[in-house]
């Protein structure tokens, strides 16, 4: 037997892109080792961040990882944008086709699993528990853990790059062909244990953020009473819970087939591969609700915040929420219109999807009506909210005639659909997750960002978003199908040649937000937010201190209205001076977490690779891991009144300086 | 936090386990002497088994599962019936789609 398992010299790739990419990441890599080893940060690191169990410090670096495959995932797309620029006129290009297929694979899953998911739960991690007014999540080792679980995919993800390869199956990985008899490498296998891992660490979250909502709303706020932000995470949450196990169960059943010779989803021997289609979409489609669910919620705060006015329409945007996520539970057959089921079957999921328009149309309003007469104030994110407002109508409405079985029939796999899905998702979720980004900065890191620079970046994002998928709608009507890797069609060339000048506006969009990033670390001291609430907030999360004291609420407060800071503050109670502060009970940190999360990462990577004896002693290992921590005695401690009374009095005298 | 030391959860007592016992051996017995007998033609016995099988389903959640919407009961119930939902809706329209796509291939 073989000790390493199907691992050798022939996993490194000879690709002259990968190894350029891999010796950039190797010396950006020991560069930062260096400089956190010369400025003795490892301890400070592992102590304070890694094995932290505070959800804000949690969702800070959920929100790193997003960004750092962001930039991942950007790459992939610059580079399939670039090359259909040039492979035009039956040129071939510079990526060949079996690269160019993994690029086009892991664009979609890091985007969506490694970039979206992470981003919106980060943002959810800050705020959710400070708008409820708790001290921590209902389980926050749990918390910890499924951070860990995320990274340990992400990191699969990347070693993919440098050992071995992708799945070139496109993100779904539809078997036959992510079968082990048309895909025989461990990309497919790399792809499984990426999502897989992380994805029990998302129905984790799940959990973990529907029992905080239940059981540790402040004394006073009923469901109906939670800011709107809390509810979309919440039906976001509702949907992780009911539709992530589905993924799971769909890839351990594809995992059976390639490593056990099961035969759930062959061509023979009794399987049926439309089964995982349609488990996988019956997962997919509540999963893009998962992402954009959250990011109405943000849209929502930001629009009252910066309008000065409450919300309009409070109650129906929890209803609307609740009407797209039962519809968008219902819908996933609109995937696969032409796989071949009944008319029946198609009409009725087509009518379901185009249902839900209706939902989200009632949402616009909402924020319409709530910005009608308001005084708007033209912040970073208020420019990101109107940019969605008018880019997520058009996606909606190529949706609406997407969903129409007939059109789709036409339409299906052609760049059209292309152009759609990036028009929801980019215009709705990730202008969410940048508008959310610059409104709660300050509030997570305690100063401000150029907005200069923040303008800068939105408007990038905007024009070199319509640059870069306007064209491919012009595309998809004109016959060009999605993941082709050449092309030889003059009409098309024109069309290419746009959405490729699209792609580079929005890379200096993401460059002036990091350089926005950057600058504000280095201005840090001149920028500072003292007071803790810089937008004239509505919620209690503008209640504390920029970032919030460790603890967030040195004493629990009584709410007594939907806008419970606002509230605080016209009846003058906001700000208020104890005489005595009470212990607060607090979890510990534990290395718990980060340890089971390499353990997960050792144990997917001997998988891939078959490695068994590796596989086993990660896995009796995490099992150990995880008994340890939960016979671990020493999980808590108490803040004493004294420390609590400090930070509350430093607190108040920066606010009362102003 | 939670609070641990209070558990508003009733474990039933004696009689309620009682009771769920008896209406249980009750609702076993009526299928099992239906179909013992032989006198009821073949829809009439699927349709007694279904339903004395349903009401059991309520009387096992109700006495033994303890399931009910009392304030502190209706967050435990309300899951349930959550999960129940999600179950019948994605298993009986994925067994509709896979049905009909299977008879589409028929032609």
């Amino acid at each position: 037997m073989n000790l390493l398992g199907k691992l050798s010299w022939d996993a490194i790739p000879h690709d002259p892109i990968v190894l350029v990419t891999l010796a950039v990441v190797a010396v950006g890599g020991a560069a930062l080792f260096v400089f956190m080893t010369l400025a003795k940060k490892w301890g400070w690191l592992w102590r304070e961040w890694l094995t932290s169990v505070d959800h804000k410090r949690l969702g800070i670096m959920y929100i790193i990882l997003a960004l750092v495959m962001l930039v991942r995932g950007f790459a992939d797309a610059i580079m399939m944008r670039t090359q259909l620029a040039v492979a035009t006129n039956g040129s071939e290009g510079y990526l060949p086709p079996h690269h160019y297929d993994q690029i086009f694979t892991a664009h979609g899953v890091i985007m969506i699993i490694f970039m979206a998911m992470p981003f919106m739960i980060g943002l959810m991690n800050i705020i959710v528990p400070l708008q409820i007014g708790a001290r921590d999540v209902a389980f926050p080792f749990l918390n910890n853990l499924s951070f860990w679980l995320a990274v340990s995919g992400a990191l699969l993800v990347n070693i993919s790059l440098g050992l071995g390869e992708f799945a070139m199956t496109g993100w779904v990985a539809y078997p036959p062909l992510s079968g082990l008899e048309f895909s025989p490498g461990t990309g497919v296998d790399y792809y499984i244990w990426a999502l897989q891992i992380s994805g029990i660490g998302t129905t984790l979250t799940g959990v973990n953020f529907l029992i905080t909502v239940l059981k540790m709303r402040t004394p006073g706020m009923k469901l109906m009473d939670m800011p709107i932000f809390t509810w979309t995470c919440t039906w976001a949450n509702v949907l992780i819970v009911a539709s992530f196990p589905i993924l799971t169960a769909a890839l351990a059943m594809l995992t059976l087939d390639r490593y056990l010779d099961f035969h759930f989803f062959t061509n023979d021997l009794g399987g049926n591969s439309m089964m995982y289609i349609n488990l996988f979409w019956a997962w997919g489609h509540p999963e893009v609700y998962i992402l954009v669910l959250p990011a109405f919620g943000m849209f929502s705060e930001i629009v009252s915040t910066f309008s000065g006015k409450r919300l309009f329409g409070h109650k129906s945007m929890i209803y609307a929420s609740g009407v797209i996520s039962l519809l968008g539970f219902i819908v996933w057959l609109h995937h696969f219109f032409t796989m071949g089921s009944s008319a029946n079957v198609n009409a009725f999921f087509g009518i379901m999807t185009m249902i839900i328009a209706i939902p989200t149309g009632v949402k616009l309003f909402n924020w319409l009506f709530t910005m009608y007469k308001g005084r708007i104030r033209m912040e970073v994110p208020m420019y990101w909210v109107i940019g969605f407002m008018i880019t997520f109508s058009i996606g909606g409405m190529t949706g609406v005639l997407l969903a129409i079985p007939g059109a789709d029939y036409v339409l299906h796999n052609s760049l059209f659909l292309i152009a759609h899905f990036h028009n929801t998702i980019i215009g709705g979720a990730v202008f969410g997750y940048l508008a959310g980004f610059a409104f709660w900065f300050p509030k997570a890191m305690g100063f401000h960002l150029d907005p200069k620079l923040g303008k800068v970046s939105f408007w990038c994002w905007f024009i070199g978003f319509f640059l870069a998928f306007m064209p491919l709608y012009v595309l998809g009507f004109m016959g060009m199908t999605r993941r082709l890797n050449h092309t030889d069609n003059p009409d098309w060339n024109v069309w290419l040649y746009i959405a490729a000048v699209g792609a580079f506006v929005i890379a200096i969009g993401i460059g002036a937000f990091v350089l926005q990033l950057i600058l504000g670390f280095k201005n840090k001291d001149k920028n500072l937010d003292k007071t803790g609430d810089p937008w004239n907030g509505h919620t209690l999360e503008w209640s504390l201190a920029s970032p919030p004291q460790f603890y967030n609420f040195a004493k629990l407060p009584q709410v007594e209205d939907l806008d419970a800071f606002t509230d605080m503050k016209e009846k003058g109670t906001a700000y208020q001076r104890h005489a005595s502060y009470e212990p607060i009970h607090m979890p510990s940190n534990t290395n718990a977490g980060p340890i089971m999360g390499l353990l997960a990462t050792a144990m997917g990577f001997a998988l891939i690779w078959h490695i068994w004896w590796l596989a086993g002693a990660s896995f009796i290992g995490l099992i150990v891991a995880f008994i340890c921590r939960a016979y671990a005695s020493n999980t808590d401690y108490y803040v004493q009144p004294d420390e609590v009374a400090r930070i509350e009095n430093a607190h108040l005298d920066n606010v009362a300086k102003g | 936090m939670s609070q641990h030391d209070h558990d508003a959860h009733s474990h039933g007592s004696v009689s309620s386990y009682v009771v769920g016992f008896v209406l249980s051996v009750i609702l076993t017995v009526i299928p099992f002497w239906a179909v013992m007998t032989s006198a009821f033609d073949r829809a009439t016995l699927f349709a007694i088994i279904v339903v004395t099988a349903v009401v059991q389903i309520v009387v096992h959640l109700k006495y033994f599962l303890h399931l009910n919407f009392t304030k502190e009961g209706k967050i435990d119930t309300l899951s349930f019936i959550f999960t129940a939902i999600v179950i019948v809706m994605v298993v009986a329209l994925s067994i509709w789609i896979i049905y009909e796509s299977v008879l589409m291939m028929m032609y």
